[in-house]
């Protein structure tokens, strides 16, 4: 049964010779077909944009709000003590994120082993994670940041900046315990049954079996929580802590302008926005990937 | 009178307040295949299950070579280390390497060293013909692949028995042959197996016995020549008239 033997060549075979056309993603970007989508959208963007902001920048009041808000000579002039704040933003951000990723691990371990003498720890974690997430932050924060540096406990440290900082972790570990928990109930139970088959203490079929494969599942929920505490951490300002959002107010104190908070804000929206980005794009490759597995 | 690999000995099993094993007695023999039949839910795979502690038995006893499955003399893992079970959906682990995957127990459980373990699993996985595909991750593998790659994993420690629960249900029909392929060597090498499955055909020249399984009890168990020609009791008949029909006899 040879192609050239025209007896057996069906119907099909006459638009069958040669190579099959190449796959369209060889194809090359259309540059014609893609021109006048393209312009159209540029267009619309442009015009509705152009029209909002001259409205917003001809309103009667729009010199008295950039006065107030976005004085150039203001914003230089907050901008070197605002920007070491950030830094100290991002100092913590870094070293609570780091604390809450590892004590909230602790607690969703804890919480989701099944032997009968660990009752008790499991039920101080679900008490833990009903207090802790039940309670504002901003509360936490105030009490923590100046109720425990007032009491001068012996051996402890005594700066707010850090009893703040624990409050953020013991806070926000709470939620970020209920993310890793949701993340281990996801693992199929046929992992658990091979593991047990394979003679896995509960221990061992957590740290081999379960946790690797629930880590990964909730890495996009945990890039919102990232996202979160990157600006929840100017929470610690109100307890006194010399950072972005305290420089700016110190500013404005001492001005009456507010332009040193829109600096504080840029700020944080060059880094929160990227961050946002990555989390979206992680959410993406995952959504992707589990795809692919159910494919 | 040598004595029996697997000895179930009127067992029962609930689940809640629903009866999925009554009574149920069974004599698996050293070397022997014995295949178990019946429709989903007549308490087949709970009952292989019960062999190897997946699932506790409420009533009767289970013996592993004339010693209770639940006796303090298996320790820990010595049940496990024994009677290796292999699962309809391959249960992999899908984070780690094929190698990874079936030197685990041997080296996490059985404290084998990592250089001994990793020869043994190259062994096991070349008699296979899957010895390209240590490193290869289980979702880089068709179904086939990944289900030889499940029976090298419940090999590993040398058990005396395998327990296999319809390990070719969710294969595609072209992958089928590879995996009980693998068996049938088995079988020839003297293992002792306990065999749930809807391959008639397979259970018929593979099994020395075959159960039928309705409602929780074994209705019916002979040899496969006699059960699948000549079946005693009327569900058997209806259950393999069905079978014939679906084209799978």
């Amino acid at each position: 049964m040879t192609d050239d033997s025209p007896a057996q060549a069906g119907p099909q075979d006459h638009a069958r010779r040669g190579p099959p056309p190449p796959p369209p993603s060889k194809r090359g970007f259309d540059w014609r077909a893609a021109a006048v989508p393209t312009a159209i959208s540029a267009v619309s963007i442009a015009v509705v944009f152009g029209v909002l902001s001259w409205l917003v920048t001809s309103a009667e009041q729009w010199p008295r709000i950039r006065l107030q808000f976005f004085n150039i000579d203001a914003m230089i002039a907050a901008f070197p003590r605002v920007l070491q704040g950030f830094w100290v933003n991002m100092q913590v951000w870094l070293t609570v994120l780091a604390c809450i990723l590892v004590w909230a691990l602790v607690l969703a371990i804890v919480r989701s082993l099944r032997a009968p003498w660990f009752a008790p720890f499991r039920l101080m974690v679900v008490i833990y994670i009903d207090l802790f997430r039940g309670v504002p932050v901003l509360l936490l924060v105030l009490l923590f940041g100046f109720g425990i540096p007032a009491l001068n406990l012996p051996g402890l440290p005594s700066s707010g900046l850090f009893w703040g900082s624990v409050a953020m972790v013991l806070s926000y570990a709470s939620y970020v315990a209920e993310i890793y928990r949701s993340g281990i109930d996801a693992v199929h139970e046929g992992q658990r049954a091979a593991a047990k088959s394979l003679g896995l203490s509960e221990w061992q079929t957590l740290r081999y079996a379960i946790l690797p494969q629930a880590l990964r599942n909730v890495v996009p929920a945990l890039m919102n929580i990232v996202v979160a505490l990157q600006k929840d951490v100017a929470l610690l300002s109100v307890i006194g802590v010399r950072d972005a959002v305290r420089e700016a107010q110190i500013y404005t104190a001492s001005t009456f302008n507010y332009s040193s908070l829109i600096v504080a804000a840029g700020l944080f929206l060059l880094a929160t926005v990227p961050m946002a980005r990555l989390a979206d794009y992680l959410t993406q490759r995952d959504r992707q990937r589990r795809l692919q597995v159910a494919g | 009178m040598t004595t029996p690999m697997i000895e179930i000995d009127t067992v029962t099993k609930y689940f809640g307040d629903k009866l999925v094993l009554d009574r149920v007695s069974l004599t698996v023999n050293p070397h022997e295949v014995v295949c178990l039949i019946g429709a989903s839910g007549s308490g087949k795979s709970t009952l292989l299950r019960c062999v190897n502690r997946l699932v506790e038995h409420d009533y009767g006893a289970i013996r592993l070579d004339g010693v209770p499955v639940d006796d303090a003399a298996f320790g820990k893992t010595g049940l496990q280390k024994r009677a290796g079970i292999v699962f309809q959906s391959y249960n992999l682990f899908p984070h780690m390497t094929v190698l990874d995957n079936i030197t685990l127990a041997p080296r996490r459980v059985h404290g084998v060293a990592r250089i001994e373990a990793e020869d043994r699993g190259r062994e096991v996985l070349a008699r296979f013909g899957m010895d390209g595909f240590a490193g290869s991750y289980p979702e880089q593998l068709s179904g086939g692949q990944q289900q030889r790659v499940a029976i090298a994993r419940a090999l590993m420690t040398r058990p005396d028995v395998l327990l296999l629960d319809e390990i070719t249900a969710a294969l595609d029909p072209e992958l089928v042959g590879e995996v009980l392929a693998i068996i049938r060597g088995l079988k020839d090498d003297g293992m002792t197996m306990m065999i749930v499955t809807h391959e008639m055909g397979f259970a018929r020249d593979c099994a020395d016995k075959v159960a039928f399984l309705d409602g929780g009890t074994i209705l019916e168990e002979d040899t496969p020549t006699r059960l699948f020609d000549t079946p005693q009791e009327a569900r058997t008949k209806v259950f393999l008239q069905r079978i014939v029909e679906s084209g799978r006899l």
